[in-house]
């Protein structure tokens, strides 16, 4: 057993973990669980038990996700599974550690997963930019079906399974599950309606569960060693351990395994190694680029779903980016903007139109040709873009640093009005 | 020979499409064995010909769109959504420079400004002897080693403005120092 | 029916449609654009916003799409609240960011249903102020003009041109803010159906090409109801005239016909009316000009003896009618072709057949499984092609049923079906626009067909079969297929039309009597004539009055005289019998165009265009419908009834009196009259809006004093601003126009409901009563093909293969000339490529065509396209033969090439390989 059954195995320097090795260090165990003799339904309820959450960014509760798949003793119905390996949320870097690191966690984690929807095909969305994974996965891939382990009823459980590796050719809406499945079916990458889900109406209309490549490889672990074990790891109502990332100017930026509940300054202050020389915390995004902005004396905060929750801001990807003393609030507000109205896929009004405009707002501020009206529009743009109004959660990500900001950092934006310049340079 | 029906998406083309070579046909078919549909193989073969002859130009998109018998139209659809799908001419090889937040906050735009002089280009350019075209890129999922660029398929890591001119071994004949 | 509460107030709605509907439905005013009726919801503008409450006790609610949110009974929402409408002021603010500021210079301005919204949605001031995003445009061609920076990206282009449409060649194409809707490549819109673009788009940028040209605002045009002359659908339309001329052509809804959409032939065709080939005046054989009492006496003098009258398909009942009461029923003939004639006692049998029922569009929508046997219908009916396409989709609606997904939620029916399509066979003589969506596609020669037809015929009546795998092979495949689809539907269409022939009209008939017997029901059975009157002219005349007949009496010299009205007859009969009738014959010819046979007339008359006279027509379901007099027409074209002066026609609504008191299938004609009792006061409809400007400056080029006035004693409406524009009386809508509702999604207010019918409009009358207890036809077919010989089949083109749209300006710049078709091999073993000369063997003369190498052409077969008789070089089609040896010659085609080339045909199976 082990305290963290995600990166247990993982050395960058090494490259990515062979089959051998992987099954040397105990690799393809909750596979084999499976091959014991235990039915989908018993897989479904101990994931369930297990309390094992999205890792994608909204943290919702993949067993009830799995369970909604129409149950049916009829196997000629194709199911599809679906990893979502788009990972391209700005500030996040986790999902291509596992890829790189372990490919092979990923296979187990998907057999599994298929093996409990019965779904006979599995298709990997990978971002098209991640060509060091996908030679990782590739290779293991092919090693897996060398071994059996893919293909033709794998571990001899009558199931038979098989992985399409699909690599991306870079959009960030594709991450949104349904407009991943657009893509994989080859059309404009615009989000679905929902209603019907994917579990109901997915990839070539047939039920299909998508899931985030770290909360697959959870589930290798959950099934070798137990939901006891796994909700041993974790506090806080959150269980298991997560990946957990800072990037900005701390001294040791990088990206740990860590239980659910460890505080933000033990990630911050511990493993990242504090704040680099003469920079100073000013704030951080807790969870990638979509979530609202937490100050200093959140620190304190356990790293759980429920506690940043209550804090109104997301956990999300669990990557912290942070803002020092030194960087321009509104720069980096505005850089962010940039990104999300580059990558609006252009299907839903306050999306494609407010984005742009709330982007060259930012362009004007930071030459000095804002103005305290500007200000107003991005206020107003705020509950324009917020949840709800959207075909999507893009633009209401978008607005999670936008709207927080502007509250925070009135000041900064103010200054960059009234200086005709920004204040950083 | 390949026989060629006018689809109904070129009937009124003034182009024609090119022949497809053996070795594209050959990765595109392996595609067709993966997906139940043709359709969805229309982002990998965009790839493939652009793996191939380095973009897509307008007379591959008609092979492709005539290979998997969608309409041009719908593949031009899915070819100008995707940011890494070149429907111009590139150079040699793509730069990605991520100018997204975490590289942006370690100093990306002072790395992006010398990257520039070195090169002689600005975003969306090819350089004079056509080696470089720069891009810039939604971040590269490597935010702990900003800042960040992919030149071609490989990474390169914790740069600086020194670093640049290290790394490309090409000069800017504009002369910049 | 389901209770909701909008704002306070209690309405009954319909449980199966979506909030922002039924909204509608009931008269509420709230601002969409992606919706459509007819293409359901997407949820992608976010214009339709509103709130929806959870119970009496919530007071907040959530912002929802009215559009993507299904009526739940007992349900709470607010068109009013301050958030909804907050945030629709939002919306509308940012969709306006980038649109330009050329309202004034814009065609859509006045009739822009993205003007209405922003009026609606209280987006005032301009706060934008930053730099707006441009586009370039592409040259769409001769019908519709682009101008992508007015676009608001609602999709609804791409919806209907492709999802509905079935169009390849628009896209939306790059994203965020930049998204695009055009084509790969500058070039002609392919879709028959691309016109539809200027209405479905909400806004300028795509617009009606040939309208551009002659630019008027809406409410400067004068309008009234009519209905468009391209084909046997009878598709409703609101024709606009200015200072005289038609300028364009929009729809105008019907729930059963057209619905919301035309075809481009209906909607650019018309433009004929204002061409060069009009006749403007009466003249002589030499050419000189006759007058007014001169031709009313030479009328006189031909009354009084032995004349004989060949009437049309495609002149009025009325026309049609006194030319009858003038001649005598005994001596009015037929101005179809024989083959047609025949074809259509086939039909109109079939009409009143007990058996059978003829479906409207709507209803052919409806169909679960359908054989489309031989008729090549979007060429020759294409509304309806454009119904299969929605029929074929059945089979995703009720999975999306057994999936409970609403109808209407458009995209996701799509994404859970797929391309799941209910059956569609289609049995044709090479490639049809339609083999996209076949399911079963036999592609043969006539014989082939025939022996097909007949032997569904059998398998579905249980006879045991006299063809077999053995005699018919892989053709009984389809058979089968096709009889299993049938059997198994719920709602089975078979479809023919007389461009297949007689034979295959009977085994369509066949076919169909003996689904009907063998499920005991009515079976629905469509059968296409080819023109917009086919029917009431059918129905006008005698079996026995065939058109060689008439021919045979002139040149027999047994009648001397002759009336052909809005006829050429070198389209109907071989020209040789034809010029000899001719040379026999004293000839007067009242057309509204210049045909080839005016130039044997003694005295040729100009008649009214469909615009320029009131008038009913029958259409292919037996329908009789009647158009409105759009503008006030000349003295020098008079409608047919009034040069021949006959008894009442002085009064278009008289004339109708007397057909349907004197014609016993016309008995119910006169019902097609609107009410009179349903105007207000008794007030007359304005054909002018209220805000119809420049009125008394209109002439002032020519007069300055200010007229009266013209008055309409023809019908209800007016030619002026004057009378009672009337919002229940949809019957003699002039046009769409409701208060805050400019564009043409005005039609809302007058619909009973969304999609349902207009508020008293009027649908028309089907003449036709079914009484009659048919016996199936006998199986027939008869080869006289020798060894070695080719089986020409003739084809149509939408654009060219009818008479008077042809004659259209727009359409003319998509003619492509006569030629012949085979296939690649047959094409190689004769020593053929692309563009060779080929001739008709044995035809006196000899025919002549260039040839074009069509893959899906079957083998044996030459497909002969004669061209369009507008261009003066065309081929009678009466004088090609039925079999043929086909040769390579060398010489100049001068007499058959126009110069056109082949560059225009939109076909799907052109092998463009290398001469
Ligand atoms: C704009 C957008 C981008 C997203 N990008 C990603 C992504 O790159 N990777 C990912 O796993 N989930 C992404 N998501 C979340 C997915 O939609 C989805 O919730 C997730 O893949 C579900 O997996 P999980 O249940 O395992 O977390 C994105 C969501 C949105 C709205
Ligand atoms: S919010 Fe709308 S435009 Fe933006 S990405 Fe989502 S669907 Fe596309
Ligand atoms: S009409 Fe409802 S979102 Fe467009």
């Amino acid at each position: 057993m082990t305290d963290r059954p995600l990166t247990k195995n993982i050395d960058l320097s090494r490259g990515a973990l062979s089959l051998k090795d992987y099954e040397a260090a105990g690799g393809y165990a909750g596979a084999r669980a499976i091959a014991g003799g235990l039915e989908p339904s018993d897989v479904l309820e101990r994931v369930k038990d297990s309390g094992l959450k999205g890792r994608g960014g909204a943290g919702f509760p993949t067993g009830l996700k799995w369970s909604f798949v129409p149950k049916s003793d009829d196997a000629t119905i194709q199911r599809y599974l679906v990893v979502n390996a788009d990972e391209m949320e700005p500030g996040t870097f986790k999902d291509r550690m596992l890829m790189e690191g372990d490919p092979h966690l990923l296979i187990e984690g998907m057999i599994i997963a298929a093996y409990t929807i019965q779904a006979s095909r599995a298709f990997i969305f990978l971002r098209g930019e991640y060509f060091d994974a996908e030679r990782s996965i590739a290779k293991a891939i092919a090693e897996a079906r060398d071994s059996g382990y893919l293909g033709r009823d794998i571990f001899g459980t009558g199931f038979d399974f098989d992985i399409v590796l699909h690599t991306s050719a870079g959009r960030y809406i594709c991450g949104e599950e349904t407009a991943l499945l657009n893509a994989l079916e080859g059309k404009r990458a615009n989000p679905r309606a929902k209603p019907p889900f994917p579990q109901v109406s997915g990839l070539w209309g047939k039920p299909t569960i998508v899931n985030n490549v770290e909360t697959l490889c959870n589930l290798p672990g959950i099934l070798a060693y137990g939901v006891e074990w796994y909700q041993s790891l974790g506090s806080g109502g959150d269980f298991g351990t997560k990946l957990f990332g800072v990037s900005g100017r701390v001294n040791t930026p990088g990206c740990w395994e860590l239980p659910f509940g460890v505080s933000i300054r033990e990630v911050i202050e511990g493993h990242g190694g504090g704040m680099q020389k003469g920079y100073t915390l000013k704030a951080f995004l807790p969870g990638g680029g979509s979530t609202d902005f937490l100050t200093p004396e959140h620190l304190d905060t356990p790293l759980t779903y429920g506690a940043i929750g209550d804090l109104g801001s997301r956990l999300a990807t669990g990557t912290m980016i942070l803002l020092d003393d030194k960087t321009c609030p509104v720069g980096m507000i505005g850089n962010l903007m940039k990104f999300f109205a580059h990558e609006s896929c252009g299907f839903c009004t306050p999306c494609r139109d407010g984005l742009p405009w709330v982007d060259t707002i930012f362009r004007d501020l930071e030459s000095g040709k804002g103005s305290f009206k500007d200000i107003d529009i991005l206020k107003d743009h705020v509950g324009y873009l917020g949840p709800g109004r959207t075909f999507c959660a893009l633009a209401p990500g978008a607005t999670a640093p936008l709207g927080s900001g502007l509250r925070l950092f009135a000041d900064e934006f103010a200054a960059h009005v009234s200086g005709a310049k920004c204040p950083y340079h | 020979m390949q026989q060629h029906i006018i689809a109904s998406s070129s009937t009124n083309s003034r182009l024609r499409a090119r022949d497809l070579t053996a070795e594209e046909i050959a990765e595109i078919e392996h595609e067709l064995t993966l997906y139940p549909t043709k359709q969805a193989v229309g982002l990998e073969a965009l790839k493939i010909v652009q793996r191939h002859q380095g973009w897509v130009s307008d007379e591959s998109m008609l092979a492709i769109a005539d290979y998997l018998s969608v309409p041009v139209s719908e593949l031009e659809g899915v070819a100008t959504f995707f940011n890494l799908i070149y429907r111009r001419p590139v150079g040699d090889k793509v730069i990605l420079f991520c100018d997204s937040v975490s590289c942006w906050i370690m100093g990306c735009d002072k790395v992006k400004k010398r990257l520039s002089e070195h090169l002689g280009i600005d975003y969306g350019e090819t350089s004079a002897g056509g080696e470089y075209t720069l891009i810039p890129v939604p971040c590269l999922g490597d935010c702990d080693k900003a800042p960040v660029m992919m030149v071609g398929e490989e990474m390169h890591r914790y740069l600086s403005s020194e670093t640049i001119d290290s790394l490309l071994p090409l000069r800017n004949v504009g002369g910049s120092k | 029916m389901a209770k909701i509460t909008v704002d306070g107030v209690v309405y009954e709605v319909d449980p199966a449609n979506n909030l922002l509907q039924e909204c509608l439905s009931q008269g509420l005013d709230l601002p969409y654009f992606c919706w459509h009726p007819s293409l359901g919801s997407v949820g992608a503008c976010r214009q339709c916003a509103v709130i929806q409450y959870r119970d009496a006790e919530d007071t907040q609610g959530t912002l929802v799409m009215s559009c993507m949110t299904p009526i739940t009974d007992g349900g709470i929402y607010s068109l009013a609240a301050e958030q909804a409408s907050d945030f629709r002021a939002d919306v509308i603010e940012s969709l306006m960011t980038s649109h330009p500021h050329d309202c004034p210079v814009c065609e859509e301005g006045g009739e822009c249903h993205l003007q209405d919204m922003t009026q609606m949605s209280g987006h005032n001031y301009r706060r934008f102020d930053k730099q707006k995003v441009t586009h370039r445009n592409q040259n769409l061609g001769p019908f519709i003009n682009h101008e992508m920076n007015r676009c608001i990206t609602c999709y609804r282009c791409v919806r209907f041109y492709d999802d509905y449409a079935g169009g390849t060649d628009l896209s939306a194409q790059a994203s965020h803010h930049h998204t695009y809707f055009g084509r790969f490549e500058e070039g002609t819109l392919e879709s028959e159906f691309s016109g539809n673009l200027v209405e479905v788009c909400p806004t300028g940028v795509f617009t009606d090409k040939p309208f551009s040209a002659q630019y008027t605002r809406k409410w400067d045009l004068q309008t009234a109801p009519s209905i468009c002359n391209g084909c046997s659908v009878g598709c409703n339309i609101t024709p606009g005239e200015r200072y005289g001329t038609l300028r364009r052509v929009v729809n105008r809804y019907h729930n059963d016909i057209n619905g919301y959409f035309l075809c481009d032939r209906g909607r650019f065709g018309a433009h004929y009316v204002n061409s060069e080939s009009r006749l403007r005046s009466a003249r002589d054989a030499t050419g000189m000009s006759v007058s007014t009492t001169a031709v009313e006496a030479r009328i006189n003098e031909f009354a009084s003896e032995g004349v004989i009258g060949i009437g049309s398909p495609r002149a009025s009942n009325e026309a049609n009618f006194a030319l009858r009461s003038f001649v005598g029923a005994e001596n009015y003939f037929s101005g179809h072709s024989d083959a047609e004639h025949e074809a259509l006692q086939v039909l109109t049998e079939c009409l009143r057949d007990a058996a059978f029922h003829s479906p409207s569009v709507r209803q052919i929508e409806q169909a679960d499984a359908i054989l489309v046997l031989g008729e090549d219908v979007t060429n020759t009916a294409p509304r309806v092609a454009l119904a299969l396409r929605q029929s074929v989709r059945n089979a995703a609606k009720s999975l999306a049923e057994t999936s409970r997904i609403p109808s209407w939620q458009d995209a996701a029916v799509r994404e859970l079906a797929q391309d799941s399509m209910s059956p569609l066979s289609v049995f044709a003589c090479g490639s049809t626009r339609l083999d996209d969506i076949a399911t079963t596609k036999l592609n043969a020669g006539q014989i082939t067909l025939i022996e097909a037809g007949n032997a569904l015929a059998e398998r579905l009546s249980g006879r045991s079969p006299i063809y077999s795998d053995q005699t018919l092979g892989t053709t009984m495949q389809c058979v089968e297929a096709t009889y299993t689809a049938l059997m198994s539907a719920k709602k089975p269409l078979i479809i023919c039309g007389t461009g297949a022939g007689a034979a295959l009209m009977r085994c369509a008939a066949n076919i169909a009597r003996s689904l009907s017997v063998s499920r005991s029901q009515v079976c629905d059975l469509v059968l296409l004539p080819k023109e917009d009157n086919s029917v009431g002219h059918a129905l006008l005349t005698s079996n026995e009055n065939t058109l060689s007949c008439a021919l045979g009496k002139l040149t027999k010299g047994e009648i001397k005289r002759a009336i052909v009205i809005e006829n050429d007859l070198f389209e109907r009969a071989p020209t040789a019998l034809v010029k000899d009738a001719f040379a026999a014959a004293e000839l007067v010819v009242i057309d509204q165009i210049e045909t080839p046979t005016q130039r044997f007339a003694a005295l040729t008359i100009p008649s009214a265009t469909f615009n320029e006279c009131a008038a009913t027509k029958v259409n292919y379901e037996g329908r009789a419908q009647l158009s409105f007099q759009i503008g006030e027409g000349s003295d020098a074209a008079k409608p047919i009834e009034r040069w021949l002066d006959v008894e009442g026609s002085a009064y278009s609504n008289s004339m109708i009196a007397r057909c349907a008191a004197e014609v016993s299938d016309f008995e119910r004609l006169s019902e097609c009259l609107p009410d009179p009792l349903g105007r207000i006061a008794g007030l007359k409809v304005p054909r002018q809006s209220h805000r119809y400007s420049g009125r008394t400056a209109m002439h002032a080029d020519r007069n300055v004093h200010e007229g009266k006035q013209p008055v309409d004693d023809n019908s209800v409406m007016s030619f002026s601003m004057e009378g009672m524009l009337t919002q229940k009386d949809s019957s003699v809508l002039a046009t769409a126009w409701a208060p805050r509702w400019n564009s043409n999604q005005a039609i809302s207010k007058f619909q009973a409901e969304i999609n349902g019918e207009l508020k008293q409009g009027h649908p028309g009358v089907h003449l036709l009563k079914r009484s009659l207890k048919g016996l199936a036809y006998d199986a027939e077919n008869s080869i006289n093909k020798s060894p070695g010989e080719y089986e020409i089949r003739l084809v149509s083109h939408i654009f060219g293969s009818d008479t008077l749209s042809s004659h259209s300006p727009a359409i003319q710049k998509r003619l492509c000339e006569a030629y012949l078709a085979l296939n690649r091999e047959d094409a190689l073993e004769l020593g053929l490529a692309n563009g060779d000369l080929v001739s008709l063997g044995g035809a006196e003369g000899g025919i002549i065509l260039p040839l074009i190498v069509r893959t899906q052409t079957p083998a044996g077969v030459a497909l002969v396209y004669p061209g369009s008789s507008a261009l003066g070089a065309h081929i009678n089609p009466h004088d090609v033969p039925e079999y043929a040896s086909l040769a390579r010659v060398e010489f100049e085609p001068s007499a058959h090439s126009t110069g056109l080339g082949l560059s225009n045909l939109v076909v799907n199976d052109a092998y463009s390989g290398a001469r």
